[in-house]
């Protein structure tokens, strides 16, 4: 499915797409974790996974038990009952296997929550702010870059730019297009293979800061700030989508976040053009052209 | 279980003499009435709370905002169908209902140990429930009437989010709730340690009474704290009040999940115990055994109460607590699942040997340990505060709870409501009708809350009114889900209708010889003033 999906794309927007080899977003009627584009996903992964098979391990011992005791001793089978209420033997073991089966699962699970929450030495940080309803993104070691908003875009917005964007061969189209509910007007842009360090914080109510494909979720507390890290691998390059995970109001639901991760030189380049991207050029096309039905609609990256 | 050596304590020396219907009914002192009004409450707070869950699956079945006239709207129905089915509904009918009509006659005692605070106890839930009706009707924020924030009512949402006076309704009715529990608590802490038959002792008491007994611990230890901490949001929500939660006055929004959840933890065992109890002598009766294990079952019931207080902030995983904190509750957390394991094993092997016959709630006993042991083990996979961080906060932690609670207690109250029927109405249900239900329920919850899983793991978070499409799918199998259940739902109420229409007259004992608790020794129903001579457990009996 994805396959087919990613092929479709990047035959109708072709070799522009080179640089966006990788993106996640939900899959359709996806039933699996998103696929990792960080090691702390890819850890997270595993562990989900070596979980995943204990706990249907269990569920499966326990169907097959009581399968097997409903047609063994149904009353047809089996009309005289036993008395036996004690097997103090069967008693520890259902105690003490528990505990093993635990032991071994608190080992990894350990190691990831450590590698997940222990910040590294990073080599640049960004700052989340949750507003109702949007996200702004500042990059503090970066004085040349503008905080900007990142706001949701309206369905017939996105409609707009994703056409824009593929009519004007723009390398910095995603190959899924600007999905509604997940796409936005101004994505945070990263680096690739960089460690960062994310501050995240809220200026009202609580919001959470998710990127699935990234193995990150944190909180936005007013009057906190929060830290967590990612470094997306080699060749994953890509725009990634997540959701607002934390209920902050009425449009908790429309307050997604979009992060474009390109190579370090591109990152370069954008930095140089003062953080200025094609998706602005698209966003202003489309204010422009709805200039008078919206007069002075939103506030958008471009007029910030 | 125990051999009652009774002489006349049938008919004619029990006073049966009933007030007429408004005393009776509204001056109630009589444990009986009154848990026959918990269940009746329970049933209509069900009622009111399933539309809510209803109307939201409706939404959801497909992307776009169409049933709805607003987000916030969706918000209130959220947040009011977790708040109605958790207070008005399941605990009602679990220790309110079953607590109070069993618990006195399993110990055998003749009422409750304070009557009129019983009274008081339930009394005081209509009086809540009304609050939090009229809270939909009062405006919450500028969006609209009603309270959006989410059932855990986490500030800033509940405080300067939430200005309206929707929100001041639901703290008034959760107090009075929340007191209402307090003191049924207490009643039932009275009750067991004090009022036992002679011979009953602690370790012959039927596991549901230890069941309610534990249960009655938590509430009366949690529920203080719930309290406290709804004043803290009533006294922030004043203009010029206090700020406890607001970090502009030296406050921090935490603090209020912490509270929260120190109740909220604990909650999640009160809602499960009582079916744990509920279960234990379902499974005993339809096997025609005693219970194995019986004093592993009693005790692993405390372990879990005890460490339930301790394990909290798994619920927070997110909030951007210390590692080391989270490794705590990652490791605590995960103890809990052996003193669980204790119970689902001991009741496996309750049925081992058995001479095991599939009546109604026997099905429903089966279908509980079946979806509890699902339910159980994606709270061991989020337990992992690792993975946690994929899964918090998305469809996979609605699909889990909703295991354990909208099939674990609901399934237990099912469980004993078809099990006490007949003991507390008089009347046998038709078999039919009550199967057409369980049937139903089971495959429509299934179909419900399963796809969910796959939802929440490819990352479809909580109380979205609207998801990008690629989510279509499970969410309109999901809905497809609440309609079978609202078929189910149907059945029990035409069995219901049904049974008193047609007054099939139960016996006393009407399940048999595996029935051993006292309850099978009355008559159905038993009559208005039992025990006047207490029954006396013969001092060989052992478990």
């Amino acid at each position: 499915m994805r396959l087919k999906r990613l092929i479709l794309a990047s035959s109708a927007t072709f070799i522009a797409m080179s640089s966006t080899a990788f993106a996640a977003k939900p899959t359709e009627g996806g039933y699996w974790l998103q696929e990792a584009a960080t090691p702390v996903m890819e850890d997270l992964h595993w562990l989900h996974n070596f979980v995943f098979i204990i706990i249907v391990a269990i569920t499966l011992f326990v169907m097959v038990l009581m399968g097997y005791i409903m047609f063994r001793f149904s009353a047809k089978r089996n009309p005289v009952p036993s008395k036996t209420t004690h097997h103090v033997g069967l008693e520890v073991a259902w105690t003490i296997v528990p505990v093993i089966i635990l032991l071994v699962m608190v080992v990894p699970s350990m190691r990831l929550l450590y590698f997940q929450d222990a910040l590294p030495e990073t080599e640049m940080t960004i700052k989340a702010t949750g507003n109702t309803w949007n996200w702004e993104y500042s990059y503090p070691d970066n004085e040349d870059i503008e905080a900007f908003i990142s706001n949701p875009l309206e369905k017939d917005e996105a409609k707009f730019i994703e056409t824009y964007l593929k009519d004007n061969n723009v390398a910095e189209a995603s190959e899924f297009g600007e999905p509604y509910l997940l796409a936005t007007d101004a994505p945070l842009v990263v680096p690739v293979d960089t460690k960062i360090k994310v501050l995240i914080t809220s200026s009202n109510n609580l919001h959470s800061f998710s990127m699935p494909a990234f193995g990150i979720k944190m909180d936005a507390v007013p009057g906190r700030i929060n830290e967590t890290w990612f470094q997306v691998l080699p060749g994953k390059e890509g725009t990634y989508y997540g959701q607002c995970s934390e209920i902050c109001g009425v449009k908790h639901y429309k307050m997604p976040i979009e992060i474009r991760v390109v190579s370090k030189a591109e990152f370069a380049e954008w930095v140089a053009n003062g953080a200025a991207s094609h998706k602005d050029e698209a966003v202003q096309a489309f204010n422009d052209k709805n200039k008078t039905a919206k007069l002075g609609g939103g506030v958008t990256a471009a007029q910030k | 279980m125990v051999a009652i050596p009774h002489g006349d304590d049938h008919g004619g020396a029990y006073g049966d003499d009933k007030p007429g219907f408004f005393a009776r009914w509204f001056y109630s002192t009589n444990h009986k009435d009154i848990g026959t009004l918990y269940l009746i409450f329970g049933i209509i707070s069900g009622l009111i709370g399933g539309y809510l869950s209803f109307m939201m699956r409706m939404e959801l079945a497909a992307p776009g905002i169409s049933v709805f006239n607003s987000e916030h709207e969706y918000l209130v129905f959220a947040s009011m169908h977790g708040l109605i089915m958790i207070f008005f509904m399941v605990m009602p009918a679990l220790i309110g209902g079953f607590g109070n009509w069993f618990v006195p006659i399993m110990i055998g005692a003749p009422d409750m140990a304070f009557p009129r605070m019983n009274n008081l106890s339930f009394w005081l839930l209509p009086t809540a429930l009304i609050c939090l009706l009229i809270s939909f009707f009062v405006p919450g924020d500028a969006s609209g009437n009603g309270f959006g924030g989410g059932w855990v009512m986490y500030p800033p949402l509940s405080t300067s989010g939430s200005p309206g006076p929707a929100f001041d309704f639901i703290i008034i009715g959760l107090l009075a709730a929340g007191f209402s529990s307090i003191f049924g608590a207490i009643n039932f802490i009275t009750t067991i340690l004090n009022m036992r038959a002679p011979g009953m002792t602690m370790h012959k008491m039927p596991l549901f009474a230890w069941a309610v007994l534990v249960t009655a611990f938590l509430l009366l230890l949690a529920l203080p704290v719930l309290a406290a901490s709804l004043f803290m949001l009533f006294t922030d929500r004043i203009d010029g009040g206090t700020g406890f939660f607001d970090p502009a006055m030296g406050g921090d929004p935490e603090m209020f999940q912490h509270l929260f959840w120190f109740f909220g933890h604990p909650e999640v065992y009160i809602m499960i115990l009582p079916a744990f109890g509920i279960v234990s002598h379902v499974v005993s009766t339809f096997s025609k055994k005693p219970v194995f294990g019986y004093l592993g079952m009693a005790y692993a019931m405390v372990a879990i109460g005890v460490v339930g207080f301790v394990v909290w902030a798994h619920h927070m995983y997110t909030v951007g607590m210390d590692v080391d904190l989270k490794a705590y509750f990652l490791a605590a957390t995960l103890v809990i699942a052996v003193p669980t394991g204790v119970k689902i094993f001991s009741w496996l092997a309750t049925m081992w040997g058995g001479s095991i016959t599939f009546s109604i709630p026997m099905q429903w006993a089966l279908a509980f340990i079946f979806l509890f042991v699902i339910g159980g083990v994606t709270g061991v996979m989020l337990a992992n505060a690792g993975v946690d961080v994929a899964l918090h906060d998305t469809y996979y932690v609605v699909a889990h709870f909703h295991y354990v609670l909208s099939m674990g207690a609901v399934f237990g109250i099912f469980c004993g409501f078809y099990y006490w029927f007949g003991k507390m109405s008089g009347y046998l249900y038709n078999k039919w009708l009550a199967g057409a239900h369980f049937w139903l329920f089971f495959i429509g919850v299934n179909v419900i809350f399963f796809p969910q899983h796959f939802l929440g793991l490819n990352g479809m978070p909580r109380r979205y009114i609207d998801y990008p499409e690629e989510f279509a799918l499970w969410n309109h199998v999901s809905s497809a889900g609440a309609l079978i259940t609202l078929a189910g739902v149907f059945f029990f109420f035409v069995m219901l209708i049904e049974a008193f229409v047609r007054r099939r007259p139960a016996g006393d004992n009407y399940w048999g010889e595996g029935a051993t608790t006292l309850e099978w020794t009355l008559p159905s129903p038993p009559p208005f003033h039992i025990f006047n001579t207490l029954p006396r457990i013969e001092e060989s009996d052992e478990h």
